[in-house]
């Protein structure tokens, strides 16, 4: 009588908890194609254990709405197209964020951690008087949570006890969701009076056909030691040989050698990569905060005493003119 | 038209050359007996309020900060850069701790309808933290719109044009004010304070307030259950020549053959 009791109850249990976990992921896409960063943010969605939805807002986006419904995990696809998304405006998109929730009472609203998903998720959170969560790298349970603080030097665990959980999610952390095995059901999003106080003027994107910086098997970055951005082009050179994405230090762009979009660190990407080589790079606390969960780290820099060799597997102490001229090479043959 | 309220947010964080250490009882980080400054978002942040004053965009520019008594040190480094006076929220010890960008935010939101701001500036995050919230926060409560990584500024009849750092480059938006922004760490070099400066600073008005001055409950959401080292990374060998490493990287299968 007794297990049967504990049993039922146990039931009970796991059907409260799946019916009331109920996610919402807001996608991030360009009106064309769906940006990897959402895929990982899915993932995490999974994790919590209930049924997960995607807000898919934009102009002219039913392409991406249509790529969302086959990710598998997804339950559920909410497309709004209005021509107010334009820009991705948070303004335009919390209103809209803030009327799905009203209507669908979700208790995980979740966005990549990107600069869009930065910028929305603690607007979205002070709308509804919960505390937002930055940045998180773990899932333990539905209420707790892993991140990294102190540039990344300390590892917090907490406990949320806000009725919604507002969270982005860091991509490095959670692999990426299967893209073509789901079927997800796709209605429309319901209507939001979007904010007018501000508006998109235009968006100046650093063009390259290399692989992208934060989802890149290989990143070879380049730091102070490169001395001037010409040189970055032997670093390009040897990028393109070897597949890799090309990333810098704060002081590589703060000098101008190349633009900020490229900077690893804190304040800049954090990205993983299977082989993260660090050029002319000392190590600083902030740099290394963005790319010490690199699988294979390899450093190359004349000073012996640089900071990055106590992160690298492979260290060359040597210089990098030298240096990486001759692995373009060594890379060429064979 | 006079001359635009600008707030400022700064906070007195663990400087940011510090080697941190987790304290035994993984609560925490060791704070006592440890170099702090102000947010070095936050010296950028005051850097261009006072660039607007001094363009006389701006007319009075309000320095506040939320923490323990020391915050003062924080908010007369702003006043000897340049701002005109200071606002002290000042929190015991544990409330200190367990602060939250929200209810920052909430007291940010306060202070800047009591004193009829028109610009709210604050760093992008602070570096202990590493939130990136509380602007974002302030921007919702009062319903302005909000400039997030911003690397430039300028200022036309009722609103302002601000280029920000994406993911995949730069973006130009406009704001109408009144506007938050967030400064990144491109938009400018913040000044040192001068001597002469430092000692005219302290007599500029520092106002001492408590948050239930401002009906604002500090009580956390947020329980943290523990704070522990990263995993520590084994230490990796120093090769000879460019040849080994890259027979190490084939050997890996990180190098296309």
């Amino acid at each position: 009588m007794l297990s049967r009791a504990c049993l039922q109850g146990v039931r009970r249990g796991v059907h409260v908890f799946k019916r009331f976990n109920s996610t919402l992921v807001v996608v991030e896409h360009n009106n064309e194609k769906l940006t990897p960063i959402t895929l990982h943010a899915i993932t995490a969605a999974t994790k919590l254990g209930g049924e997960v939805s995607c807000l898919v807002a934009g102009s002219q986006c039913a392409k991406v709405a249509e790529e969302v419904s086959k990710v598998a995990g997804v339950k559920k696809v909410l497309l709004a197209d209005s021509d107010a998304f334009k820009g991705f405006l948070p303004e335009a998109l919390t209103p809209l964020v803030l009327a799905t929730q009203s209507q669908f009472k979700f208790t995980h609203i979740l966005a990549g951690a990107t600069a869009l998903g930065k910028s929305l998720a603690p607007r979205v959170a002070a709308k509804l008087d919960v505390s937002a969560i930055s940045d998180i790298i773990g899932i333990q349970s539905p209420d707790t949570f892993v991140r990294t603080i102190y540039a990344g030097n300390a590892i917090q665990t907490l406990k949320s006890n806000d009725s919604v959980k507002v969270i982005t999610v860091r991509g490095t952390a959670f692999d990426a969701a299967d893209a073509d095995s789901g079927s997800a059901a796709q209605e429309e999003a319901p209507a939001a009076t979007p904010s007018a106080t501000s508006e998109f003027v235009s968006q100046e994107l650093s063009k390259s056909d290399r692989p992208d910086l934060t989802s890149a098997k290989s990143v070879i970055s380049g730091g102070r030691g490169m001395k001037n951005g010409e040189n970055f082009k032997m670093l390009y050179d040897l990028a393109d040989k070897m597949g890799a994405a090309v990333g810098a230090s704060r002081a590589a762009v703060d000098a101008g050698f190349v633009p900020n979009d490229m900077q690893v660190g804190q304040t800049g990407k954090i990205v993983a990569p299977d082989l993260y080589i660090a050029v002319g790079i000392s190590g600083a606390i902030q740099h290394l905060a963005g790319m010490k969960d690199s699988k294979i780290i390899v450093a190359i820099n004349k000073d012996p005493e640089a900071p990055i060799f106590q992160v690298a597997d492979y260290g060359l102490v040597a210089d990098l003119f030298k240096v990486i001229p001759e692995m373009s090479a060594l890379v060429d043959k064979k | 038209m006079s001359g635009l309220r600008v707030i400022v947010g700064c906070k007195r964080v663990i400087d940011y050359a510090v080697k941190i250490r987790v304290k035994p009882d993984k609560m925490g980080v060791v704070t006592e007996g440890v170099k702090h400054s102000m947010n070095p978002f936050d010296e950028i942040a005051i850097e261009e309020a006072i660039r607007m004053k001094e363009k006389k965009i701006a007319s009075e520019v309000i320095a506040v900060s939320c923490g323990p008594p020391q915050c003062q040190e924080t908010l007369r480094t702003a006043m000897a850069m340049g701002a005109d006076k200071a606002i002290l929220v000042e929190l015991d010890a544990k409330q200190a701790e367990t602060v939250q960008p929200l209810h920052v935010a909430k007291i940010l939101a306060k202070i800047s309808q009591e004193e009829k701001a028109d610009v709210i500036i604050v760093g992008k995050q602070a570096i202990d933290g590493d939130c990136n919230q509380t602007g974002q926060m302030t921007a919702a409560l009062l319903d302005w719109p909000q400039a997030t990584f911003a690397s430039e500024v300028i200022k036309n009849n009722g609103d302002l044009t601000v280029t920000r750092e994406v993911d995949g480059g730069l973006e130009t938006i406009k704001v109408k004010l009144p506007a938050v922004i967030t400064a990144d760490l491109r938009l400018n070099e913040p000044r040192y304070a001068t001597l002469p400066n430092i000692m005219k600073a302290k007599k500029k008005p520092l106002a001492k307030k408590k948050a239930s001055d401002y009906g604002v409950d500090l009580t956390p959401t947020h329980q943290i259950l523990s704070v522990e080292d990263p995993p520590v990374r084994e230490a990796g060998q120093k090769l000879e020549t460019t040849e080994d490493l890259v027979a190490k990287l084939r050997e890996a299968g990180l190098v296309p053959s």
